[in-house]
């Protein structure tokens, strides 16, 4: 489309990429053990940036014996952090959040490039509350008598973290377990594990007493060597349903506490009397924030009948104007798919979606050559049965469904085994509130959509996982 | 000439009806002193099944009734029980072997919490909950809301007390549930069902069937349509309730994992007696937008 009348062509900007100068990418990067880098034991690993397919870094595997090394490492840690006041692990949190303020912008750009976000979104959203996550649990460690779980650490938290959000799930994870005497040991998904180093890097800074935070990189064997370490005393992980089924299972027949935070399918309903622009800015954001890799992302559109033609019409107008492409590019509204695996199960799904007589749709995009990228795309003509409308996709897909009645709506939408996020468009207060009341999920956006704060507790219903992370919730699960 | 006595059957409790087990079992009860007391019906996995069926059924209206609401049909329980006192304090005398003391110190704490119970229908959101200071132009509310239908193993020694304690939490917020007897002290539980028969606790929000936990048990864990189970019932069972909590992991099921003896049930409850089958759920909703 060249003609005056793409709406692209009023939005032509000049190439405004980020400098990555900022950051510096070491040729290999050891396990984080004890407040040191220390050698890996397994078989040493590459992440590339997902949109160039460039190598950026050698990264270590931890084995079992270096999984059990930073085990040790956090017991002997627990006794003094669970016993400082917690006045001063407090102190220590400040720090940190601090110098994660300090180096923001290094931080955004090498999540940008581990990760293939936008810059936008790891400058704008990412890492400023990244800093806020540990700056509100800082403020906790020596009032937990205040928040009614108790104030007992549990020990050792085992921790595992997806690659769609690597530092800021890192926070939620670390921030809450510290705030709470707990010590910690984490691994980050092996495609996106240089924020998490980088952060280990922060902890020396912050002269975080050695152990308190140990970081073991590597893929699924180092996870399972983690959660099934008999030493840890409490397992939080994210990532897929799949996963933390399996994690269930691993820890049954143990005192070992656990929470998840799984997969999602959120339903986001568009009513007849609802700000129609603003909705669709709503749906953009919640399919297509961080390329559709969120698990609370609104994947499944749900919208009243009368409305739909307009819905999508003004949809597809908005959708042209996505810029896809280099993701420290500020001007890129969607980055790169995070790997070729995550790629492929896109396409595979897509595929499934097309064969199924869904209808496929996507703006004309010129995609980069190099790296792994997915138009935005949705798909109309779904029903319930459609695999688009029940499983998680995980890229910049939409399935478009319609209703007519309220009662239909919330049927449909908690017409899923998940239970994570759902958003509601109306124009009318009381619809909002008796459908949020109606809605099996755990966080519901009314007029809005992925809104993520610390003050503010997130997690599923379902098979979305169990406990809350954010907030007061959040220290439930670090205290016994 | 004596007369010979009407003697009741004991059958279980399934969306407010009483039916015999679909499978024609049942299996005897004993006193504590090895006494014919009763032949109870022996809960199939048909009938867990249809139990479920009739909780799912119920979960909709009961937690969608008021805080308040619930918290007096809770108490209606608890009143209704005090009016059957002498049948409990049999029941539990030859089910547990309580002297006449010991059953009426059982059954006034059973009542008595229930009572307790009632009272946090109405307040446990405002103890729970939390308005959340979000760094943003957003109303953001936290407030705690019922699980689902809950599977209860009760626990095997304490055949009221016991079962009151981990009945109440479960229903008094908006869960509904199917829950497991005693296998060995099934009477107290089927009075208990009576006496929620004719309180307004509406059909549906509590099952139950007597029978054996270690086999009803494993049906309950691996249904996909309970969304959490207490298994308590299996204390010191620590190797079947490693393979329920195994199977409860096929649909992420919440679960209380079983303790290694039974608790002491005279204990005041901990919050978490309700908490642990409740979920978070969030809302934001813009400001001046």
């Amino acid at each position: 489309m060249t003609t005056s009348a793409d709406p692209r062509a009023t939005f032509d900007y000049a190439p405004a990429p980020e400098s990555r100068a900022i950051v510096d990418i070491k040729p290999s990067y050891g396990l984080f053990i004890n407040g040191e880098f220390v050698d890996g034991h397994g078989k040493a690993f590459k992440t590339v940036n997902p949109a160039s397919e460039e190598v950026l870094a050698e990264i270590a595997e931890a084995d079992d014996n270096d999984v059990d090394l930073a085990v040790k490492a956090a017991r002997r840690a627990h006794r003094g952090w669970s016993r400082m006041p917690g006045a001063e692990r407090a102190k220590y949190l400040y720090r940190i959040a601090r110098i994660i303020a300090e180096r923001s912008r290094e931080l955004a750009v090498l999540e940008s490039i581990d990760n293939g976000k936008p810059i936008r979104e790891s400058r704008d959203v990412d890492v400023p509350i990244v800093s806020a996550h540990f700056f509100y649990y800082a403020g906790w460690a020596d009032k937990l008598k205040y928040a009614g779980y108790g104030e007992q650490s549990l020990g050792v938290a085992a921790q595992v973290i997806p690659w769609n959000f690597p530092l800021l799930m890192l926070a939620w994870k670390i921030a809450p377990a510290l705030a709470c005497g707990n010590t910690v040991v984490l691994k980050p998904a092996e495609t996106t594990p240089l924020t998490a180093l980088l952060f280990a890097e922060i902890c020396q800074q912050a002269d975080l007493p050695p152990g308190v935070v140990n970081i073991v990189t590597g893929a699924g064997g180092t996870g399972q060597a983690l959660v099934g370490h008999p030493d840890v005393d409490k397992v939080a992980f994210t990532g897929s349903t799949e996963v933390g089924k399996a994690i269930a299972r691993t820890v049954a027949g143990t005192d070992k506490r656990v929470t998840l935070e799984l997969g999602g399918k959120a339903a986001n309903i568009v009513f007849d009397d609802a700000p129609l622009d603003q909705a669709v800015e709503g749906i953009v954001n919640g399919i297509f924030f961080n390329q559709g890799h969120v698990c609370c992302a609104g994947s499944r559109l749900l919208v009243q009948e009368s409305v739909a033609d307009d819905v999508l019409h003004r949809l597809k107008r908005r959708m042209a104007t996505l810029r896809v492409g280099d993701p420290l590019d500020k001007n890129t509204d969607i980055g790169a798919i995070n790997s070729a695996e995550q790629l492929a199960r896109i396409r595979e799904l897509s595929a499934v979606g097309d064969a199924e007589g869904a209808e496929r749709w996507s703006p004309p995009c010129d995609l980069p050559s190099h790296g792994y990228w997915f138009p935005p795309t949705i798909f109309t003509g779904v029903n319930q049965a459609h695999r688009i409308a029940r499983e998680e996709i995980f890229g910049p897909v939409l399935s478009v469904l319609t209703f007519r009645t309220p009662a239909e709506a919330v049927q449909k939408a908690n017409n899923s085994p998940y239970g994570l996020s759902a958003g509601v468009w109306t124009d009318k207060g009381s619809r909002i509130l008796q459908i949020a009341n109606q809605l099996r999920a755990g966080v519901v956006w009314a007029n809005t959509f992925n809104k993520f704060d610390p003050t503010s507790p997130f997690g599923g219903y379902k098979e979305s996982g169990y406990g809350r992370e954010g907030g007061r919730h959040g220290l439930e699960a670090y205290l016994k | 000439m004596t007369r010979a006595d009407v003697r009741k059957t004991y059958k279980l409790y399934i969306g407010g009806a009483f039916p015999r087990s679909e499978s024609g079992h049942s299996y005897v009860v004993e006193d504590a002193k090895g006494k014919f007391l009763a032949n109870a019906a022996l809960a199939s996995r048909k009938d867990a099944r249809d139990a479920v069926v009739a909780a799912r059924g119920a979960f909709g209206g009961w937690s969608g009734r008021t805080a308040y609401n619930r918290g007096q049909v809770v108490y209606r329980i608890a009143e209704l029980m005090e009016d059957r006192r002498p049948q409990f304090l049999e029941a539990l005398s030859s089910s547990e072997g309580l002297t006449s003391r010991q059953a009426t110190a059982a059954l006034d704490a059973a009542v008595d919490r229930l009572v307790w119970y009632a009272g946090w229908a109405d307040k446990l959101t405002q103890v729970v909950g939390n308005a959340n200071p979000v760094a943003g132009p957003f109303f953001n509310l936290s407030t705690p809301e019922p699980t689902g239908v809950v599977a209860v193993l009760a626990p095997q020694q304490s055949s009221l007390l016991g079962l009151v304690s981990v009945v109440a939490p479960v229903i008094v917020t908006g869960n509904t549930c199917v829950v497991v007897s005693s296998f060995a002290r099934p009477l107290p539980a089927v009075t208990f069902s009576e006496v929620l028969a004719t309180s307004d606790v509406p059909g549906g929000v509590v099952n139950i069937l007597t029978g054996d936990a270690t086999t009803v048990g494993p049906w309950l864990a691996s249904h996909m349509d309970v969304n959490a189970i207490d298994l308590v019932g299996l204390a010191g069972s620590p190797e079947l309730a490693a393979e329920l909590e195994v199977a409860a992991a096929d649909n992420l099921k919440r679960v209380h994992r079983a303790p290694a003896a039974e608790p002491d049930w005279a204990l005041e409850p901990e919050l978490d007696a309700m908490t642990r089958y409740l979920e978070t759920k969030t809302v934001w909703h813009p400001i001046g937008v």
